[in-house]
């Protein structure tokens, strides 16, 4: 079955069993490998996207649901020569240890921050509350999201 | 010097085998040690670069790889920085000794004339036209490590002490960075059906359905009892994976209770019983006070579930893993696999932060399986989230009894520590078995209870022993020979639980001799480096204005030394108290000697304060039938952001000391310290782990 969808601003058509979780197809179909499987279960947030601007779990998520949207991973909000300012703002803090939490949760910031460009501490915290974080980098991450607020304004 | 040099030297003897220059003006640096999140490989760039006088940009650094890196056993124990840091600063002060006085020579000059910017060689401060590229030889990098190099005085530190950023993180904020990403050509995808025990034979596996559930063609391999389902696409093996427990059907599996999944459940096992310390029974003078305190089975929990690959080509297998330790594995595998070891490769590829003995290794066993099975493909093993927490080693549960003959005074006069615990480490170097390996035609014999010696720390006796100035101490260990899930090491083995009984019991020995703890504390300690931490903390804490007990708000204090010779920490808590916990603030000081890199201690300190936390409050692995039942992050929840308190981390500077691991120092004393504030919120004591709000009621029903 073909599905449209655009990934990152590109358009793309995939042959692909409606029923494959989106993590899938963006790991293995699109090769875009920032999002993450942890658990399958949405219940740890490593595999957050943008879907239709909106953070979404991507690993339960059916390709065939998202036909039409627009979905955005980590690879789409910068690289590491053109980081976005949430990328820069957790290298700057050095906001991570092991990082594998790191890319779910700058999706869930961006979502927080186009609609709230100036978050409170507690807005954050809300925001991320849906991911988890193993090593205990959360006061780092709460910074990081905090900084990149600001450069946003500056901006 | 060779019988001072470091183990890691001992080991790996050729100055080539560290270090080299590279035709694009880099410096190669070889290490044993892998980065698991704790950032270790920014700060041995940090101390080659300081050494060898070189921009810190210019290190190139390779780790955890059997073909071209050192053997440096295990990243694990906090001993990077101490005994892989040493030999890094030794092995590059003596390149640099070598290159500069070999140039001197043929400058006909002293060496003490010459002096090294960013690689450069300079004369009296003048080009030589010289630097490390162009003039050092392959008789620099042929020659054996003496370790007669002198180090740099920590005076003339530029690098060394400076926060310098991980270079790592970069790809982890932007998009593939892990072994999870890996793409081969070729690459097969696997998952496993797991036996569900030692010992468990698969009686029936109705192949016919599971190839229906898949929907795609898979291949199955079966090896044994070792079953894995293997394919093209890696949605399609998830199916498979999914659905086959309930087509497989074993017989010979082991029953669990609930039960066992109490610490108090090792005090009736048979156990190897040891005494360390005082060989004398405990003292009957004096008033005799004595408390029990315990943690139950905890997990790792990496966030990522573990992932490793393997690729059999010519007869040769070549294995990523997010493994502690390359050489280790190599040498597990070919003995499992029937293979030499010159057969086999293993390369670190960077997972989930790791805590400890995790399945990272398993996983690479259960790769190396399939691919000689099916030689020429690269085989990708990933294992699900349930897998992951059903199948990794977990720690073991643990119980500590505490026990003082006190003076008038209230003061312990003797003192004894009864241990009663699992193992705490089961590494397959260490007498443990790999997973898969239980279920192929030649299973290993049982795994052997042990524990690390004490000169290493100890494991169940970790920190059991206290530093405090008591006449007559004593630590008994029962080590259970058995335990009713596989277990392991986690970050600071029995030091957490040790920690938190010490200096719980403390608290109740302070609050009975009608002594504030702090200052009951210092009367019995003599350490200086101890004392200024206590005091540091108490005062940053407002601990003279620390209210009255019993109001719902809570102020506790804690220490340790890790494993009695590591770093240093003491850490303060204040939280409230109402149907369930609520953590407010966290001050910490931490004394790690020399910092290489204080951004990335703190990090690490307020790293292991949080998992510290999470872990006394929230965490405890359940068991019931076929083996453990808390099989996701709804029933194994952990820490989440809107728990994490404010925490305040100071480092005392002390580079003219050595550096001391401090990747678990904070461990035992956040555990404790949040014991001790309950208990001052409260006006009753909870001394099992975790805190949880069924056990607050049953502690204010008891009163």
């Amino acid at each position: 079955m073909s599905i449209k969808l655009s990934v990152n601003g590109r358009v793309v058509t995939l042959s692909a069993d409606p029923g494959t979780p989106l993590l899938d197809v963006l790991r293995n179909h699109l090769d875009l490998k920032g999002s993450r499987y942890g658990c399958g279960l949405e219940q740890c947030g490593t595999c957050m996207v943008l879907i239709d601007g909106e953070a979404a779990y991507s690993c339960v998520r059916e390709i065939g649901s998202v036909a039409g949207c627009s979905v955005t991973t980590i690879e789409g909000l910068g690289t590491a020569d053109c980081p976005h300012p949430l990328q820069t703002a957790f290298l700057e803090e050095q906001a991570g240890q092991c990082g594998y939490c790191l890319s779910g949760i700058i999706i869930s910031a961006k979502a927080l921050l186009d609609r709230n460009p100036r978050p409170s501490r507690a807005d954050i915290v809300a925001a991320l509350d849906k991911h988890l974080c193993r090593c205990g980098t959360h006061t780092r991450i709460i910074a990081a999201v905090q900084k990149a607020s600001l450069m946003g304004v500056l901006a | 010097m060779s019988d001072t040099l470091p183990l890691s030297i001992v080991n790996n003897r050729r100055m080539d085998k560290w270090l080299g220059f590279q035709p694009d003006r880099t410096v190669r640096l070889a290490v044993g040690k892998v980065e698991i999140g704790q950032g270790v490989l920014i700060a041995l760039s940090q101390i080659a670069a300081e050494e060898l006088d070189v921009a810190i940009d210019r290190i190139d650094i390779l780790s955890g790889d059997t073909a071209d890196a050192p053997d440096e056993g295990s990243t694990s124990s906090s001993q990077s920085i101490e005994v892989s840091g040493h030999s890094v600063r030794l092995v590059s002060a003596e390149l640099r000794l070598r290159v500069v006085g070999r140039l001197a020579q043929r400058l006909n000059c002293a060496p003490e004339e010459l002096s090294v910017e960013d690689g450069v060689f300079l004369r009296d401060g003048n080009p030589t036209g010289h630097d490390y590229w162009s003039f050092a030889g392959p008789e620099d990098f042929a020659a054996e490590i003496e370790g007669s190099a002198v180090p740099k005085p920590y005076a003339a530190y530029k690098v060394v002490g400076q926060p310098v950023p991980r270079r790592d993180l970069i790809a982890k904020v932007t998009g593939a960075a892990f072994i999870h990403d890996i793409v081969r050509p070729g690459m097969l995808h696997a998952r496993t059906l797991r036996q569900p025990s030692r010992g468990a034979r698969l009686e029936a596996l109705d192949e016919a359905a599971i190839r229906r559930a898949a929907g795609e063609a898979i291949q199955i391999v079966r090896v044994g009892d070792f079953v894995a389902f293997v394919g093209a696409d890696e949605t399609v093996v998830q199916r498979a994976a999914v659905a086959a427990p309930a087509h497989a059907k074993w017989t010979g599996v082991r029953v669990l209770r609930p039960v066992q999944q109490e610490a108090a459940w090792f005090r009736d096992q048979p156990a190897d019983d040891r005494l360390i310390g005082d060989p004398g029974p405990p003292s009957d003078v004096g008033a005799i006070v004595s408390e029990t305190y315990s943690r139950p089975f905890v997990a790792h929990a990496a966030l990522a579930p573990s992932c490793g690959l393997a690729e059999y080509r010519d007869g040769h297998l070549s294995v990523w893993s997010h493994t502690q330790g390359v050489y280790p594995l190599r040498n597990s595998l070919s003995g499992i696999l029937g293979l030499q070891r010159e057969q086999v490769t293993v390369r670190h590829a960077h997972g989930a932060g790791c805590y400890g003995h995790n399945g990272a290794d398993d996983a690479a066993l259960d790769a190396a399986i399939i691919a000689l099975q099916m030689p020429d493909r690269c085989i990708r093993m990933q294992w699900r989230r349930e897998e992951e927490f059903g199948f990794e080693p977990v720690s073991t549960a643990h119980m500590t009894r505490l026990r003082a003959a006190l003076d008038d005074n209230g003061r312990p006069v003797d003192w004894t520590a009864e241990i009663w615990a699992g193992s705490h480490v089961q590494r397959p170097v260490f007498g443990g078995t790999m997973l898969a390996h239980e279920a192929l035609p030649n299973p290993p014999p049982a795994a052997k209870a042990n524990d690390p010696p004490e000169a290493n720390g100890g494991g169940g006796t970790r920190n059991g022993f206290p530093l405090y100035d008591f006449p007559t101490k004593r630590v008994i260990h029962h080590l259970a020979l058995e335990t009713p899930v596989r277990t392991s090491s986690l970050r600071g083995l029995g030091a957490l639980p040790n920690v938190f009984a010490l200096e719980c019991f403390m608290d109740e020995l302070a609050e009975r001799a009608g002594v504030d703890p702090v200052a009951y504390r210092l009367s019995l300690l003599s350490d200086p480096r101890a004392r200024y931490l206590i005091e540091n903390v108490a005062a940053r804490c407002d601990w003279a204005s620390r209210g009255a007990t019993g109001t719902g708000r809570g102020l506790g204090l804690a220490w340790s030394r890790y494993k009695n010779k590591a770093a240093y920490a003491c850490v303060a808590v204040e939280l409230d108290v109402d149907r369930d916990i609520t953590l407010r603030r966290v001050w910490c000081a931490a004394d790690a000697g020399l910092v290489i890199n204080p951004d990335g201690a703190r990090n690490q300190l307020e790293g292991g304060i949080v998992h510290a936390a999470s872990m006394t409050l929230k965490e405890q692995v359940t068991l019931d039938g076929d083996g453990i039942t808390s099989l996701d992050w709804a029933s194994y929840p952990i820490m989440k952001f809107s728990e994490v308190p404010e925490i305040e981390v100071e480092i005392v500077s002390r580079p003219e000391l050595p550096a001391l691991g401090m990747g678990e120092c904070t461990f035992g004393p956040t555990a404790a310290a949040i014991g001790n504030a309950v208990a001052h919120a409260l006006g009753v004591r909870i001394r099992d782990m975790p805190l949880t709000r069924e056990r607050i009621a049953a502690a204010l029903v008891r009163g």
